[in-house]
């Protein structure tokens, strides 16, 4: 497959199909796409239109059934589970629409882990991740487990700990999804200020037109494929 | 920082946390117990041996080190042994079991004081009367008795006439006519005591005796008390490693049901763990860590509960039960329990590490 210059995501003839019992689910049929490395980008479609599975691709959370994925320089459709894992752990980092913070840890031990898990130091905090923690605001909420946070809070620490680890690409999967439209605004508004300051390369999940125009184009999936893509 | 998971995981679920500790901490002091029962027994045993004063014991061919009934010796015997060289003194005692672990052992008490120095009364006397016994202060506390109190041996009553110290020999005395009669073991003796000239010629004389008494039982008192050890009683040693295998099942189970239910838990924070590109490794490491925390716990939980236990038996039975503190086991009981708890956790583990990264965040 051709690269295109400073692309850091490029699908070809992307397929996955999954087995429900005797029943085939065809999720995706055959997805092309290419992101530039500093890109913003929104996938919005319908439930069952395959964006949480390409999402799912692309971060290296199950493999392809056909076709060709490099994602940040690794062929996820062939690096099976060691080197899905390490493109998680290294190049790629989640944030959710149910924030998926651990409930046991503080938000400076959820942020640790993450780094540990990545291989960096998780007890010494650099400036980079300092600063990016007063952009989110949440610098004094450190030492407060989830059940202690409101959504909003909770959502910029599952930020924080996203881009702690300084991953490739982000990806975003229904981010304001359990917020109300004050923290949802606050949260879009710190993905864009994030791109535009760091260039990181965001791919953002959302049912909302509104939040899908935050990105720099926009991908409309139905039926597993894209079926259109509007700036 | 898997200890910060690890510790917040424990401390997020203090109730199961506290139970599987409590859990696995039962086979330790179970096997604690049982480890300090045999060795207080074994060492009340012995020091009560060492505390008749003799340099030689005599018994029936065929007697194991621990003899606690029979009387097989003829009493004539007594007189032949007193006049083999060296040996200045020579007593026989009767031992009759009474249920239990208790027994009661029938001495002379002339020749017994003279071998042991005498007892050291706390309360009354030595026995006079054919229904008199004279207890030790362990057996007085365990049945609450003092002198003049009536105790129940044997099926009859008898008449507590002193309490002397512990150490001699064994926990209640009669006489030893007194008991040969009412066990029906006229001129028998269940072994004989002798003290030497000069301790020095134990050895001499026990090849002496050997060659003229060929097959029966002839120890120096220094081996009798070695030999008293786990290993001599028969089954006992079989019974302790059953127990330590009934302990090692138990923390298995122990640890595999609560690691399995914490794992059914977490399935969600395991999916967290995945995407943020946790390994297989460190997932695994976060199960079986918790589960050495708990083993752990459950060590130090079961060897406290061992004092609980000795302490109890000191209060209920400190004749019969004597518990010794064993140190030399914490370790081996604590392996047993880390062992089962980690063998328990190997299955949750690989469930948790199997588990896809999808459906575990997709989890309610």
């Amino acid at each position: 497959m051709n690269k295109p210059p400073d692309s850091i995501i490029q699908a070809r003839g992307l397929r996955k199909v999954y087995n429900t019992g005797k029943v085939q689910v065809e999720a995706l049929r055959g997805v092309d796409l290419d992101v530039p490395r500093g890109e913003f980008i929104s996938i919005v479609g319908p439930s069952g239109s395959g964006k949480s599975t390409l999402f799912h691709i692309v971060g290296g959370l199950t493999p392809p059934t056909a076709g060709e994925v490099i994602v940040a320089g690794r062929n996820v459709s062939t690096v099976g589970e060691r080197g899905r894992t390490e493109l998680r752990s290294s190049s790629v980092s989640f944030v959710f629409q149910k924030f998926n913070l651990l409930p046991n840890l503080t938000a400076r031990d959820n942020i640790r882990t993450a780094l540990y898990i990545s291989g960096k130091e998780p007890d010494q905090f650099d400036p980079e991740l300092l600063s990016l923690l007063d952009l989110l605001g949440i610098a004094g909420r450190l030492d407060h487990k989830p059940s202690e946070m409101s959504g909003g809070e909770q959502q910029r620490v599952a930020i924080a700990r996203a881009l702690a680890t300084r991953p490739a690409i982000l990806l975003a999967d229904e981010p304001t999804g359990n917020l109300d439209s004050r923290n949802s605004l606050a949260v879009l508004n710190i993905l864009k200020d994030l791109n535009e300051r760091l260039g990181q390369t965001i791919l953002m999940i959302t049912h909302n037109t509104e939040a899908a125009a935050f990105g720099h184009r926009t991908l409309h999936m139905r039926d597993g494929r894209i079926a259109e893509t509007s700036h | 920082m898997i200890f910060t998971l690890v510790w917040e995981n424990v401390r997020f679920k203090p109730v199961r946390t506290l139970l599987s500790v409590l859990l696995i901490a039962v086979p330790v002091t179970l096997i604690l117990t049982l480890i300090g029962l045999s060795r207080g027994f074994l060492d009340d045993s012995a020091r009560r041996s060492q505390g008749v004063g003799a340099d030689i014991v005599f018994r029936a061919p065929g007697t194991s080190v621990m003899t606690f009934s029979g009387a097989a010796l003829p009493e004539k015997l007594t007189e032949v042994l007193t006049q083999t060289a060296h040996v200045t003194q020579a007593t026989g005692v009767v031992n009759q079991p009474i249920g239990g672990f208790d027994s009661v052992t029938g001495i002379d008490p002339a020749g017994f004081t003279r071998m042991s120095g005498g007892f050291i009364f706390r309360e009354g006397r030595i026995f006079e009367k054919p229904d008199e016994v004279v207890v030790d202060q362990f057996y007085a506390d365990q049945r609450h008795l003092h002198a003049g109190s009536v105790t129940r041996i044997l099926n009859r009553d008898w008449h507590v006439s002193g309490i002397v110290e512990p150490g001699k020999l064994a926990h209640l005395f009669v006489d030893v006519r007194n008991l040969q009669d009412l066990v029906g073991a006229t001129g028998k003796l269940s072994q004989i005591y002798l003290k030497l000239d000069d301790p020095s010629n134990t050895p001499q004389v026990i090849q002496a005796l050997q060659a003229k008494f060929d097959g029966y039982a002839i120890y120096s008192m220094k081996e009798l008390v070695s030999l008293i050890s786990v290993n001599n009683i028969p089954l006992l040693a079989g019974f302790i490693n059953a127990v330590v295998g009934i302990g090692v099942i138990i923390g298995f189970a122990v640890v595999s049901l609560s690691m399995y239910m914490a794992v059914l838990q977490r399935t969600r924070e395991i999916g967290i763990l995945k995407s943020l590109g946790a390994t297989n490794g460190f997932v695994m490491g976060i199960i079986v860590s918790e589960a050495a925390a708990l083993g752990f716990g459950g060590t130090i939980a079961g060897i406290l509960l061992s004092f609980v236990t000795r302490w109890a038996m000191l209060h209920i039975a400190p004749a019969s039960l004597p518990q010794a503190v064993v140190p030399s086991w914490w370790p081996i009981a604590g392996l047993i329990a880390m062992g089962g708890a980690l063998l328990g956790s190997v299955y949750p583990g690989l469930m948790a590490v199997r588990q896809d990264p999808i459906e575990a965040l997709a989890y309610e």
